[in-house]
């Protein structure tokens, strides 16, 4: 191991300069929310401790976790960033390819057993002995087994390696499911959000990479400093929620002039993402300031919960697709006339029992 | 009075002590402002125009809903207390005798009854059993799942680390994401709604109809009787 380079010396050889490099420690330890004096925590860290490997597996996927990451807000991060893991394997950005690169997986997992990350985008389809992803010839599975089995922990990317996402959704032919649905040994970070936000990526695997820990987790594996508030807690139309000002069509006065969108079927009061505050895109903007809705992409399954336009979930009963106040106020309604009903013919009962009660006297008499 | 019956002995029996009838009361009141501010917060008013310093409508709506939450939350937690401490009639509401034959078997008449299947019903100094059984399946076991799916909602806004976190947080990845629970504190609501119109119908039909007081039971604490026969 002493032979192994440092994180500093891989960046230096990548050709990132010192200044450089001390602004990316002091903008990571912002983005993770640190106090400014961790720049130097973590740019002393990455100058003494040997680089800890990160591969980079990807299972039934669309690449957009990749696609996002690599266009980090700030280049830099993702320079250094990219430096410090596509070195090893990664099947979409590294250059080896075929046999070679399969090499270096297992080279990586004898040489570092126990000591390397293992980041996955995608996740297992069960069904068909796992045919509906073949890696190197091998289902997906046994090569997520293989690498699990040395790692350190695992960073789970995107929705679909946390939750399942897309193709776990209903009827989920390929019977796709989540990371910790195969491995249950290891300790798994979820980045949840389909894809993640970019800064969300580079920041969480920044923070395990220097200080070599698990950021503090949810009770559902998401990074509390990242997915420990819901979008509609530090949304900024939240103003216009509170005054009960909503928009109501596409096209109207509310939607120009920013107000809520929770009547048009947002899903910030349920979503748990960090859209709201580091946004996309270089900070530009996000869904909700552009006008539309959060879909709720970073929830479990959050293709199955009915429209993305509707913030109450459409549940199926009896085989139909019901909305609950549909169907809440038929059954009052069915209850209320019923109830007059009863009523009518209670009081008709009443009527002629007496009546019968009063013959009975008469007879007697 | 008609004059059919000739003089008529009217037993009474104190059923519901005091702190049970203010409860009943109280907790009318806090399920009825929990379901008109819960449905609003559900479906809201129509969008307010101006600007949004001008306004607080959603907020005032979800405090009420908050606040009657605790009123109704409390009234819960001292109801559970009197049925400990309170006489044989308090424990009805957390109790149900399933495994006597003969509650069966007078749930059905009571059913029958309702039917007008009977001609008479039967006496009751407590609850009669199809009364009993709604009450606990929607006020004990629908109350209680109300206020687990309710506090777990709160726990979003109070954040990581509150009580409320700490006690039902973990009831949304239960339950499954907190859409879910969202989902089903909404259908809770309709099937309270619904309970509430059949027990406000079944109070005043059976006050007039049965052969025992029950709304004015509720207010004084006695039952009385309208005749003697067993
Ligand atoms: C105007 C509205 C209401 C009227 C007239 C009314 C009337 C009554 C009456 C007469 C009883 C006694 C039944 C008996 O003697 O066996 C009773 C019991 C009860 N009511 Fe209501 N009620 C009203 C609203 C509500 C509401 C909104 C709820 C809550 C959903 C509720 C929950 C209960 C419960 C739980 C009991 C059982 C009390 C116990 O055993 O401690 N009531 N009500
Ligand atoms: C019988 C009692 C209750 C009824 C009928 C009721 C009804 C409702 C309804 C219909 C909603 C709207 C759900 C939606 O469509 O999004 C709601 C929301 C909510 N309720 Fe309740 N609720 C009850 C008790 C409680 C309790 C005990 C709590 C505990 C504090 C609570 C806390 C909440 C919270 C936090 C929300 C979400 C509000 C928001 O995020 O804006 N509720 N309730
Ligand atoms: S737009 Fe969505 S997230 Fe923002 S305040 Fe409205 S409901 Fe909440
Ligand atoms: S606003 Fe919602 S749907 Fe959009 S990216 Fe963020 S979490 Fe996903």
């Amino acid at each position: 191991m002493a032979t192994t380079e440092t994180f500093y010396e891989v960046m230096r050889r990548q050709g990132i300069s010192r200044r450089s490099f001390l602004k990316y420690c002091s903008l990571t330890a912002t983005a993770l929310g640190l106090a400014p004096s961790f720049a130097g925590t973590i740019a002393n860290a990455m100058e003494t401790k040997p680089r800890t490997p990160v591969i980079w597996l990807h299972g039934l996927e669309c690449t957009c976790c990749s696609e996002s990451f690599i266009r980090s807000a700030h280049p830099l991060v993702s320079d250094v960033v990219l430096s410090m893991i596509s070195l090893d394997y990664d099947d979409v950005i590294m250059a080896s390819a075929g046999h070679q690169a399969e090499a270096i997986l297992d080279e990586i997992r004898h040489k570092y057993k126990g000591n390397y990350i293992l980041a996955v985008e995608g996740n297992v389809p069960l069904n068909q002995d796992g045919m509906s992803c073949i890696i190197g010839g091998r289902p997906f599975i046994e090569q997520l087994r293989e690498v699990a089995a040395d790692c350190q922990a695992i960073i789970a990317w995107g929705s679909c390696a946390s939750w399942g996402c897309v193709q776990a959704a209903h009827p989920n032919p390929t019977q796709a499911v989540p990371i910790h649905q195969v491995i249950h040994d290891k300790p798994i970070i979820k980045v949840p959000g389909c894809p993640p936000i970019a800064e969300v990526m580079t920041g969480v695997i920044t923070y395990m990479l220097t200080f070599e820990r698990i950021p503090e987790l949810d009770r559902q594996g998401r990074p509390k400093m990242f997915y420990g508030q819901r979008i509609h807690d530090k949304c900024y139309r939240r103003p216009h929620f509170d005054a009960g000002q909503f928009v109501e069509n596409w096209d109207d006065e509310g939607a120009r002039k920013g107000f809520c969108l929770y009547k048009m079927g947002c899903k910030g009061p349920t979503t748990y993402n960090a859209c709201s505050t580091v946004r996309w895109n270089n900070g530009v903007s996000f869904p909700i300031q552009s006008g539309h809705g959060c879909i709720g992409c970073s929830e479990d399954g959050f293709w199955d919960k009915g429209s993305f336009y509707d913030h109450v979930t459409d549940t199926r009963v009896f085989g139909i697709e019901a909305n609950a106040d549909r169907v809440g106020i038929a059954a009052a309604g069915t209850v209320g006339v019923a109830v007059a009903a009863h009523a009518a013919a209670s009081a008709i009962h009443r009527i002629k029992q007496r009546a019968g009660e009063h013959h009975e006297e008469n007879d007697q008499a | 009075m008609f004059t059919g019956i000739p003089t008529v002995q009217q037993t009474a029996v104190y059923v519901y002590q005091t702190p049970v009838r203010i409860w009943h009361w109280v907790n009318a009141l806090s399920i009825t402002v929990l379901a008109i501010t819960g449905y609003l917060i559900g479906s809201p008013l129509p969008s307010l125009s101006g600007e949004a310093s001008d306004h607080y409508l959603m907020g005032y709506i979800r405090f009420f809903h908050f606040a009657a939450a605790y009123v109704f939350l409390v009234g819960f937690l001292f109801r559970l207390y009197w049925a400990v401490v309170g006489n044989s009639y308090s424990h009805q509401l957390f109790t149900l005798p399933f495994w006597r034959r003969r509650f069966w078997s007078e749930l059905l008449h009571e059913v029958r009854w309702y039917a007008f299947l009977e001609q008479e019903p039967r006496k009751y100094i407590g609850h009669n059993p199809l009364a009993h059984l709604f009450m606990v399946v929607i006020i004990t076991v629908g109350g209680f799942v109300m206020i687990v799916t309710g506090l777990a909602l709160y726990s979003e806004q109070t954040g990581l680390g509150s009580w409320q976190d700490q006690l039902f947080g973990w009831v949304i990845p239960f339950v499954g994401q907190s859409q879910d629970v969202r989902m089903w504190h909404h259908w809770g609501m309709w099937v309270i709604v619904v309970f509430v119109m059949l027990h406000v119908y079944t109070a005043i039909r059976e006050d007039i109809m049965s052969r025992q007081s029950l709304i004015s039971t509720m207010i004084s604490g006695w039952r009385m009787f309208k005749d003697d026969r067993p």
